[in-house]
């Protein structure tokens, strides 16, 4: 698979004062492992506020905080989970907002691609038992690999 | 019955539109519609203005356009996606 999703991108027992300080969290993370370029962080932030990522799922809020390809490097998925959850806009509304304890940032680097994945990724939110193995789950190195063998569709 | 355009638009065309896109693509072929079905950025929907039969979006739009607007981030969290399934029929079979 093309894209990173790796025990040192699971962020586990983080702590946020709000979605800005999360995003900003993350986004260091992505930074200095390499796969985003300096300007990534604030482009995410930035986008944030235009076009919000929170979305209400069948097992509480979760967020998919993204930006422009010309932010990244090589393309990875960074993921956090919250000690509390901080409030994010709904996506595609402009004032409700949803209690997010969990999010994937993605760092994407080509516009239209990588469909079969996003699709796998839409399906962890729409499925009870992923969401929960993912919001409780221990250890970072299983939750990287569970998240990595159901974005490929297939076990590696 | 012409061939219908239909617009996908997402904030940066990257990832919500592409899974939305082909969810519409899939609808409008199990129900025998013939569309072009084209993936932008929101930014770029006023380009498509005087063609596009419908818009389908993730994000909240920044003006009024002249085609009618569906909202569509229940086909992300997979909730209540009959009732968005039947908002794009209706105006397609108008």
């Amino acid at each position: 698979m093309s894209i990173s999703i790796e025990e040192d991108l699971v962020l586990l027992d983080v702590t946020a004062k709000d979605k800005f300080d999360l995003l900003s969290q993350v986004a260091d993370r992505l930074f200095e492992k390499g796969y985003v370029k300096s300007s990534y962080k604030d482009a995410v932030i930035a986008r944030e506020k235009i076009f919000a990522t929170g979305l209400p799922t069948v097992l509480g809020g979760v967020a998919i905080p993204h930006t422009d390809v010309e932010h990244v490097v090589s393309p990875a998925i960074c993921m956090a989970r919250l000690t509390s959850p901080v409030d994010f806009v709904i996506m595609g509304d402009d004032k409700e907002t949803v209690s997010v304890d969990f999010v994937f940032m993605l760092a994407m680097k080509e516009a239209h691609a990588q469909i079969e994945l996003l699709q796998n990724l839409m399906g962890i939110l729409q499925d009870e038992e992923a969401l929960r193995f993912v919001k409780t789950e221990k250890s970072a190195e299983k939750i990287a690999a569970f998240v990595k063998e159901r974005l490929a569709g297939t076990a590696e | 019955m012409s061939k219908k355009q239909v617009l996908v638009a997402c904030g940066t065309g990257i990832a919500t539109s592409t899974v939305v896109c082909k969810r519409v693509e899939q609808l409008l072929k199990d129900n025998g519609i013939d569309a072009d079905v084209i993936q932008c950025k929101v930014a770029e929907v006023g380009g498509y203005e005087d063609t596009a039969d419908l818009l389908v979006t993730t994000t909240i739009p920044p003006r009024e356009y002249k085609m009618p607007v569906v909202k569509a981030v229940n086909y992300l969290t997979g909730m209540m996606t009959e009732k968005t399934d039947k908002q794009i029929l209706d105006i397609l079979n108008k």
